[in-house]
Formats: C-alpha cells, structure tokens, sequence
C-alpha cells in the first residue's frame, strides 16, 4: 500500500501547487486579502504532502520492494541500506521527485521566512513558484510515474544501481546540485513578481540577494562534488570534460554569478535593474534548459539518464511556457522597472558590469558550444560536436580577462573613482604578484613555464589585492563591526584565486605513468617509489574484486599504503575501477587498476602524481562557504524585521 | 516624449523593441531545440550508409608512412573515432583490446589528436588497432561525419560502410548491435567468396 499512498500524496501535492498557482495571484490583481492569505498555507501544504510521497518512494527502496518498477530497476537486496536510499534518486523519475521535494522545501522557506514582505509581493512570489511546481509535479505524474508497480510477475531481486552511482560522493552530489537549480527559482519568482508589480527598488533587490546566494552556494557545492567523484571514481583521474551534462549544471552557475553581483548593483546603487531582472530569469532558465538536455535524450553524453521523447516534449513545452511567458512579460513590463541613474565610467559600477558582461558571454559561449551539434544537426551541416578544446580556447582567455578587474573590485568605490587612486592603492600587489608569478615556476618546476606563470601573476595579483583590502578595513574599523557579506566576498574571491592555481598547475604538472606491474615490482613516479606488494582477492557486499597493495615511499620513507581495487557487480556484472588516492594540500598520490594481463599475473596501473588537485575544490568549497556566509548578513535580518508596507510591488501598478 | 520629437520618440520605440530581443533569440533557441527533440543523435546521415569509405591519404600513427582507403580495407573490420582528450575512449579501450584480441580488424582513427599524446596511450594501455589513421585536422572525420569521439563504423570487406555507432563500445553494445551486423557481413562475404 505504501507506494499507492506516495502515488495519491503526489496527486494531493499537484491539486495544493494548482491551488497555490492561482488563488493568491488572483488575488492579489483584485486586491482579495483572504485569496492572499492563502499563499503560505498552501506552500507549506504542499511541501508536506511531497515529502510524504517521497518517504513512501524511499521506503519502497529501502524495504525492498521490488514490485515496483523503478525500485526493480535499481535497487538491488544486496546493497547497503545507505545506498538502497540513496537509489531513490539515483534514477530519472526520483530524481525528479527528489528535484521537487527541494523545489518545495525552498517554497516553504520563502513562506515561513518572508512573512515581513507585503503581502501583495509575497503572494505573487509564492503563486509563480506554485507554477514552476505544478509544471514538474504534471512532468513527474504524467510521464515518470515513480510509483509504477509490476503486478503480477515482481521480480525476486532487483537489477542493481549503476555502480558508478554507489558512492558518497554522489549520494550528495544530485541533492546538492539539484538545490541550486531549484533555488535559482526563487529569483525567478521575485523577477517576475517585480515586473507583474511594476516595482523594483532597493529593497526588491536585498530580499531576493540572500536567496541568490543560497541557491548559487548549493550549486557550486554540487558541481564541485560532481567534478571531485569524477576524479575519483571515474579513475583515470580527470575532473572536467566539458560533457553535455556538466555544461548543463555549469550554465546557470555562469548566470548565476553574474545575477549575483548585478544584484549588488541594484541594491546599493538602484541601477542595472532590468537587467538583474533578466539575468534572474536567464538563470532559471538555464537550470530548466539544463533539465531538459539532460532529460530528453537530444544529445548525447556520458552519464545522461535513459531519454524518452514523450519527456523531451513536456519539458520543451513547459521550457517555452515559462521562459517565453516570462520574457514576454519583461519585453512588455521592463520600461517599468528601468532605472535612470548615471554613473561614471571608472567606478565599481563598471567593474561589475564588466564582471556581467563576461560571465553572460561565458554562459553563452557553453551554451553554443553545447548546443553546437544540436544546431548543425538541425541545419542539416551534419553530426558535429566542438569537444573539449573549443571550450578551452574560449574559456579560459575570458576568465583570465576577468581576474585583472576582480582585483580592482573591493578597492574601487561606486559611483566615481579615478584612475590614479586605483594605481596608487594597487601598484604594490600588483609588483608582488608580478613577481611571484615570474619566480614560482622556475623555484617550483626548476624551469619556465608561460601557462603556470601567468596563472600565478593572476591569482596572486587577486589574492594579494583582496589581503590588501582587507588589511586596510581592519585597520580602518573593528572587525566585528565589518559585515558578513564582506566576509563572504572576501572567501568567495580568494576561493576562485585559489580555484585557478588548481585548475593551471595540476594541469601543468600532473604525471601520470601507465605501466604494467608484477607483485614485487618497484617504480618511480615524480621521486615517489611505488611497491607493488600484493595482489588478492576481495569479497564486497554486492561485488568481488580483485585488490592490490602498494607501499608509496619517498625518500626512502614511507608516504602511504594503497589498495586500488577492481570490482565486478554480481547483479549487473559491470566492471569498475576503485582508484586509491593518498590526497594532500599540495599533491595527490591516485592508483588506479587497469586490465589484467597475462592471465592476471601482472596488471595495467596508472600510477599518477596530481600537484595542486586539492585547490580546483577547496576552492570551490571557499566559495559556497563564502556565499552562505553572506546569509548571516544582519542587514537581511534587519529588513526582516522591519515590516513596512511600502516594499515591493504595489497593487496601483498592476 | 511630445509628438514635436520625433527622434526622441522613434529611439524610445527601438529601446522598446530591444527589449524583445532576449524573447526572439529564445524562441529561435526553442525552435532548434524542437527540431532536435525529433531528431536521433545516434542515427547516421543516412547519406553514408552503404556507401563507400570516403576517400583520404593520411599518415599512420607512428609510421613513416601514409595510407588511404585501399589499404585499410578487404575484411569485415571496425573503424573506431578515438582521442585522447576523450573521457568515453578510455571506457570502451579495454573491451576494443579484447575484441582485436579475438582476431577482429580494427583501424583507430585519431581524431584531432596530438601524435606524441596518443602514441603514449596506446603504448600504456595497449594498443587494439592495426593501425590508427592520424585525422589531425580533423577532415577524413569530416567526410564521415563524425560527431564526437568515440564513435565506431562497421565497414564490410568492399570498403562500404555498414553500420555506425555514436558512443562507447561495451559488450551489451557488441553482443546486441555489432555482432549481429558482422556475423552477417561475413556470411554475406564468404557467400560472395564461393560464388
């Protein structure tokens, strides 16, 4: 019974996100306070009667319940009751499920969190995000049913999850990723709140920043977590490939963030206004357009869930709803919210339009480059892709074009500045980066390298002017009395300094050595002795494997111990690769197995030496720590508490 | 904006009309996105099935020599797009290893590779191809029409293309698709041999 009660909780939630969806907007066209009122009870209704389907679909999973079909498909009674869980989502129609669960969850926090709004702002606010709601609980009921049952004939055990899929690292990484995408719907909902209202004003933008941030800190985690499992468990050690699927959580990350600065500019200064407006709209878009490559099955890529035309059809339908309905809406209503204010053209307003300007050319040049054989296939040019070393060449040169500016950032001032404060606050970083930058190849690497040096001038140029900044504010004023969002802007820079040493220097230096090796054998690999000691078998849970045992010396001295395994699943028989990794701040260590040779005497090893790895996440993980620590800011608690009536959008406009 | 400003008002109706620039390249956006949708990105261009290998002189990976289209066929053989910078080409290389293993001609094509790289993989992780056609700039993949690596041809003893698969080689991929096609193949070709 259990799955049919998940089935009618997901009916109930659908009828609660309808209701949500209209009443309230209604309402608040005709001024019907009760209709309003409405909103936040309907949210929260909802999100209870979603998590209770998705409990029922988890119980299902976890009690083994292979009479239903998704469960039959992927579950197996083998696996650990952790990753009998974590299949729930580890499948396109639970997924979904999981991805409205969160939808949801960030719906009733805008309902419990934002009860100072008025009411007016509120209600439209939660009556859009009941509509993105109903759109994916239609998808989910209609066409990836969860709850299908296979009566008679249940199958005695399950076929077993993707082994790929049986890890930690991505039992969190779709949640992660997933409540970045939903929270982009936030904005979204106050964007289009904004220009049903006609109003947009300072205190628009700063109730609608700190949901930003969330939403853009989940989803750095997850594409952070998404780029570290690769690493790891892919095992050949690569952590980037430009696939369709990463392009497609990577998209909105690049909306993202310029939303999240052309935001800073509409709260402090009140300009770029419809242009944060449609930067919020572009960023949910993007996580939209994202679910619909990933789910339609119109390009291919390595980790793409089964496609089905039927899904591709209602995501496109509901894709042109949405973003065409809401960029009608701003080409009609956009005047409304335009602002009229100058400024100068060396001021910080500049700078972060530069940062705008870069990031939305960013985000369309992955989107081209990911749609490319999409669009030559449609032209009939034929069946073309652009690989990875179209977005390298276009990539990379433009974030390096942003990292001289992002320098300049914090030390700037709005509205007007000058050049010569600018060379007289910066000149010493500058010096300083410059010449780190020119001697840390040559002390690191014993010779010259163009790439690792440039890529340290630029980071260190952005780390030493942000020090800079922050050394004059805590000699100017007391550090408790400097905001969060300072704090935050502080990690989030240095995290992205940090990101680019990473991403150069292991991509510089890496050595990777395939060999083949006997137990016994000894080699060297970057002044580090690998010893083959052993090889044996390995019973798992749902798995055998076949384990090696190295000992990693340096200097005649012991580093590490490390047990790389091949796993074959019993249930699907699929063969994987589980790397060993002795991880450090400055170098990883990673073995993995290849194929067996001579009859399993001898084996194919990478043995692969990646200095710096560990800094292309810590300083992704800066970031979204940066980012959440802006919510601490107590100007969003302040302008929570202080319930005024003028806020937002009123009814005399509409 | 008073009807004695013409200019004013003829700049405010262009500013206006910009505004409906971000819905019109969305809606080209959506237009080729449904196209795409009936579209099969695994399905070849009809055009290349059952025509023959287009044409080409290119230099053998590690050889001193060149080869074109005459030299690489006469057997029922594969014809695998790979790469280094493919992630998906590192999956299916055990497999095609253990496939030439088992006496199955198969010719690489590396496709918009470095020599030096590529010569490094296949001396670590083995080397399946006969031989592997450098298509450096990318024009014999071009000709075929290839839309990313790795993608494998199964080409007849005629030189004539057969089959193509989009993706990576796996034993579901070779026991449900490839076998069949090629089992036929060399029935068709030793009914050919006798006649």
């Amino acid at each position: 019974m259990i799955p049919e009660f998940g089935h009618f909780a997901l009916i109930i939630s659908l009828g609660l996100a309808l209701l949500l969806s209209v009443v309230p907007l209604l309402g608040s066209f005709r001024g019907d306070q009760k209709a309003m009122a409405m909103a936040p009870s309907l949210a929260i209704g909802q999100f209870v009667f979603i998590a209770i389907a998705f409990a029922c679909l988890a119980w299902s999973f976890v009690a083994d319940d292979f009479s239903v079909a998704l469960v039959a498909n992927h579950s197996n009674s083998l696996m650990p009751t952790v990753l009998k869980f974590a299949a729930t989502w580890g499948n396109h129609e639970g997924s979904m499920v999981l991805w409205i669960l969160f939808l949801s969850a960030w719906i009733a926090a805008v309902a419990v969190f934002s009860t100072a709004l008025p009411l007016v702002l509120l209600s439209r606010v939660l009556s859009v995000l009941g509509f993105v709601a109903v759109g994916f609980l239609l998808f989910s009921l209609l066409t990836s049913n969860p709850f299908e049952r296979i009566l008679p004939g249940t199958p005695q055990d399950g076929a077993d999850l993707n082994p790929l899929l049986q890890d930690p690292g991505m039992i969190i990484h779709p949640p992660l990723l997933y409540m970045g995408y939903v929270g982009f719907s936030v904005a979204f909902a106050f964007a289009i709140a904004a220009l049903m209202g006609g109003r947009l004003d300072a205190s628009w933008a700063r109730w609608s920043r700190p949901w930003t941030n969330a939403a853009w800190a989940f989803l750095s985690l997850g594409i952070m977590l998404g780029s570290w499992w690769a690493y790891y468990e892919l095992g050949w050690g690569g952590w980037w490939f430009w696939d369709p699927v990463e392009n497609a959580s990577f998209m909105p990350w690049l909306a993202g963030t310029a939303l999240i600065h052309s935001l800073a500019v509409t709260e402090k200064r009140g300009l770029f206004r419809s242009w944060t407006v449609l930067l919020a709209i572009f960023a949910f878009s993007l996580s939209l357009l994202g679910t619909f490559l990933v789910r339609s099955g119109v390009l291919t890529s390595v980790h793409a869930f089964a496609s089905d035309p039927a899904r591709g059809v209602f995501i496109l339908a509901f894709l042109g709803l949405v973003v065409g309905g809401s960029l009608t809406l701003y080409a009609f209503r956009a005047p409304a919210v335009q602002s009229r204010i100058g400024f100068e053209w060396v001021s910080r307003e500049s700078l972060l339009l530069f940062n705008n300007v870069v990031f939305l050319v960013a985000t369309l040049t992955v989107l081209f480059g990911t749609l490319f054989p999409l669009i030559t296939d449609a032209l009939q040019l034929g069946k073309y892709s652009v690989g990875p070393p179209y977005f390298n060449a276009v990539f990379l040169p433009l974030m390096a074009l942003l990292i001289p500016f992002m320098g300049v950032g914090p030390t700037s001032r709005w509205k007007r500045d000058t050049g010569r404060r600018w060379l007289q606050e910066l000149v010493a970083p500058a010096i300083a980066a410059l010449i780190i930058g020119v001697l840390f190849p040559f002390v690191y690497g014993g010779e010259f390298n163009l790439w690792v040096m440039l890529a340290v001038i630029l980071a260190g140029w952005l780390a030493l002017a942000m020090l800079r900044d922050l050394y004059m504010r805590l000699r100017s004023s007391r550090w408790r009395s400097i905001p969060a969002s300072y704090w935050g802007m502080q990690a989030a820079h240095l995290g992205f300094a940090i990101t680019v040493v990473g991403v150069v220097l292991v991509s510089q230096y890496a050595v990777e050595r395939d060999l083949k090796m006997r137990p016994g054998d000894v080699e060297e690999v970057a002044g580090y002795s690998f010893t083959f000691n052993s090889l044996e078998p390995v019973q798992g849970p749902n798995y055998v494997a076949d384990g090696a045992n190295f000992t990693v010396l340096r200097d005649g001295k012991a580093v590490a111990v490390l047990q790389p395994q091949k796993r074959r699943y019993l249930a699907s028989g699929q063969v994987m690769t589980e790397a060993a990794i002795d991880a450090g701040p400055f170098r990883d260590i990673f073995i993995a197995m290849g194929e067996p040779l001579e009859g399993g005497r001898a084996w194919a090893i990478r043995l692969h030496y990646k200095p710096f790895v560990r800094w292309i996440w810590a300083g992704a993980i800066a970031m979204a720590f940066g980012a959440f620590l802006t919510l601490a800011d107590r100007r969003y608690r302040r302008a929570r508490q202080r319930a005024t009536a003028p806020l937002g959008g009123g009814l005399e406009a509409a | 904006m008073h009807a004695s400003e013409p200019r004013h008002r003829s700049g405010v109706a262009l500013k206006r009309l910009k505004l409906f620039l971000p819905l019109g390249l969305f809606l080209v956006l959506g237009g080729f996105l449904l196209v795409g949708l009936r579209l099969d990105p695994q399905a070849l261009p009809s055009a290349l099935i059952d025509k023959p290998l287009p044409s080409f002189s290119l230099p053998a990976l590690g050889q001193e020599r060149v080869v074109d289209q005459g030299m690489v066929t006469g057997e029922v053989s594969l014809f695998n797009v790979w790469a280094t910078w493919c992630v998906s080409c590192r999956i299916e290389h055990p497999f095609l290893t253990e496939l030439a293993l088992n006496g199955l001609p198969i010719y690489g094509i590396n496709y918009k590779d470095e020599d030096a790289e590529a010569l490094r993989w296949l001396d670590e992780l083995g080397d399946p191809y006969r031989l592997s056609i450098v298509d450096a700039e990318g024009s014999l993949g071009l000709d075929l029409g290839v839309y990313g690596a790795p993608e494998t041809y199964v080409v007849d003893a005629a030189g004539v293309i057969r089959y193509r698969h989009v993706g990576v080689v796996n034993e579901l991929v070779w026991a449900q698709t490839l076998k069949p096609i090629i089992d036929e193949l060399r029935r068709e070709q030793r009914a050919g041999d006798r006649s």
